[in-house]
């Protein structure tokens, strides 16, 4: 009775989180031009209207590249900034860390209208350019997040040891650092792009006029009607993260596996 | 031995003070001065303005009553998920996979679910329920500030109670503690550093945001997050919008400082 009502608890929980996904993905087969209530009928066509909307693959191909320039970007600088982090006296580590938790835990709104601010103050217009200067900034924290406890893991035992024998500083790192802080790097960089491709708040303060990622095109769309079509791209999406991320948890999940059973041997 | 490794924090500066430290002190200047650059403190007096007190009251309550609705469904959660320590990565997988729907569109889910002839009504009418029509009103836009950020309270609740050593917890039992009292006593002290950071997760961005007021509102909700895009976007002045911002992030940053007040003793008693 006890192990029923926790089963219970936490699938009404997942339900409620995974309640508006079913919805979303049901509503883009429906046969309704805007996103309704009412079944109409099953229907493909929402997929194929997708592509003929010009706008729309020009803001997922935004989407993309502001996700992956800013998350590879953020990437390379802030594994840097973390090997350099931890060579610095305590007090400035100190200092930079306060200062690297300020746009995590700052109203988004106001890390989006202080870019803007900022940006105006460098005179500087708004363009795809300040996009990605953004989308960087509220990525470098989640990767020195991920990078700095993996270096401090490592400890500097394994970087000396290889100059010791012989190794310059960046084949040292290349060649036994980096592979030791790899998980962290790797998560800091998908939960970098993740965080840029759903972001809509700093994207919408700091884009000029004509340039969308698909956020500030639904949030426009949602203003005057949303269609279905839209609930179609997104479901496309959706599908194929789900369908990268199973490929990959089956392939480490054997990995693993394998790992475990040679350790047994 | 001088370490030339730390030059490699200089581009990582750069951005710091590009993108954080220089910004934020631009607000601060816009706010404290008016259109033609002259020291001001009308653009700060105006929070008293009744509309935009109201929204900021509001903004104050529904962020408040989200989150305290957070914690009291994560908490339970993170007991029962305790335990499932080898499934820790799917439990994390299947609480991060919802993000890959835009939430924008997740939102106006919750608006087409939420409507007259929508799944909730037809649910909540064969259970005999009655209806609900809670579209436009300040329950929707809680329910769509729980929906968004409860994931945000589950996930640092979680990551620390699975590192809870499962021993402490037996210890309690066998020295008579009844369960309430092991929740109570050693579960809840060792789980704090996970409740703070995911009340600040939770409270923050619903306290800020407009998007899901907007959606799920429908124009009849206006926080405080409102307010600030109107004023910065749609024909309002910066430097009213940067006011406003400043309000808000002193009662955030109070807000904040209660927190920390009883995160340290919290820390206190489990020493």
């Amino acid at each position: 009775m006890k192990k029923f009502g926790k089963a219970l608890y936490i699938g009404l929980i997942f339900l409620f989180l995974y309640l508006p996904i079913f919805t979303l993905v049901l509503l883009s087969f429906n046969d309704s031009k805007t996103p309704s209530s009412t079944w109409r009928g099953f229907t493909l066509k929402w997929f194929a209207e997708i592509f003929s909307r010009e706008e729309w693959i020009e803001a997922l191909i935004n989407t993309l590249v502001i996700g992956l320039l800013a998350a590879g970007i953020a990437t390379v600088i802030g594994v840097a900034a973390s090997v350099g982090i931890m060579a610095i006296s305590r007090r400035q580590r100190i200092v930079i860390l306060q200062l690297t938790n300020i746009p995590m835990v700052n109203a988004e709104i106001v890390t989006a209208i202080s870019l803007v601010l900022g940006f105006a103050l460098f005179g500087l217009s708004l363009s795809m350019g300040t996009i990605l200067f953004a989308h960087i900034c509220f990525c470098l924290p989640y990767v020195i997040l991920n990078v700095m406890p993996k270096l401090r893991q490592t400890g500097n035992i394994s970087y000396e040891a290889a100059r010791d024998l012989g190794a310059g500083p960046v084949k040292a790192f290349f060649s036994v650092v980096l592979p030791d802080i790899m998980p962290g790097v790797v998560t800091g960089f998908l939960m970098s792009f993740t965080m840029s491709v759903d972001d809509f708040v700093i994207t919408y303060f700091t884009r000029p006029v004509g340039i969308n990622t698909l956020s500030t095109l639904i949030y426009s769309q949602q203003k005057v009607g949303l269609r279905t079509s839209m609930c179609a791209l997104s479901t496309l999406i959706f599908l194929l993260v789900l369908l990268v991320l199973l490929v990959r948890m089956f392939l480490t999940g054997r990995a693993a596996a394998d790992k475990s059973t040679n350790g047994g041997v | 031995m001088s370490d030339k490794r730390k030059f490699l924090a200089s581009p990582y500066i750069v951005f710091i003070l590009c993108g954080t430290v220089i910004p934020l002190l631009a607000v601060l200047y816009y706010a404290l001065v008016d259109k033609d650059g002259n020291l001001t403190f009308s653009n700060l007096a105006s929070i008293a303005d009744p509309v935009h007190l109201k929204s900021l009251g509001l903004s104050l309550l529904l962020a408040l009553i989200c989150t305290v609705i957070c914690l009291l469904l994560a908490f339970p959660l993170g007991l029962m998920l305790r335990k499932s320590g080898g499934k820790k990565g799917f439990i994390i997988f299947m609480l991060i996979l919802p993000m890959w729907m835009n939430f924008l569109l997740r939102t106006i889910a919750w608006k087409i679910l939420l409507q007259k002839n929508g799944f909730i009504n037809v649910i909540f009418t064969s259970l005999g329920l009655g209806e609900i029509d809670i579209l436009n009103t300040p329950s929707a836009v809680v329910l769509g500030l729980v929906y968004d950020f409860l994931p945000f309270m589950i996930l640092p609740i979680y990551n620390v109670m699975v590192k809870i050593d499962n021993s402490l917890v037996e210890a309690a039992y066998d020295l008579g503690a009844t369960p309430f009292k092991v929740v109570r006593d050693v579960i809840l002290p060792m789980s704090m550093p996970g409740i703070i950071s995911g009340i600040t997760m939770t409270f923050v961005p619903a306290m800020t945001t407009f998007a899901i007021s907007e959606i799920l509102g429908g124009n009849k909700i206006l926080l405080i997050g409102n307010v600030i895009e109107l004023e910065f976007l749609h024909g309002g002045s910066r430097n009213v919008g940067s006011g406003l911002s400043m309000v808000m992030m002193f009662f955030i940053l109070i807000s904040m400082a209660l927190l920390n007040k009883f995160d340290k003793n919290g820390e206190g008693t489990v020493v």
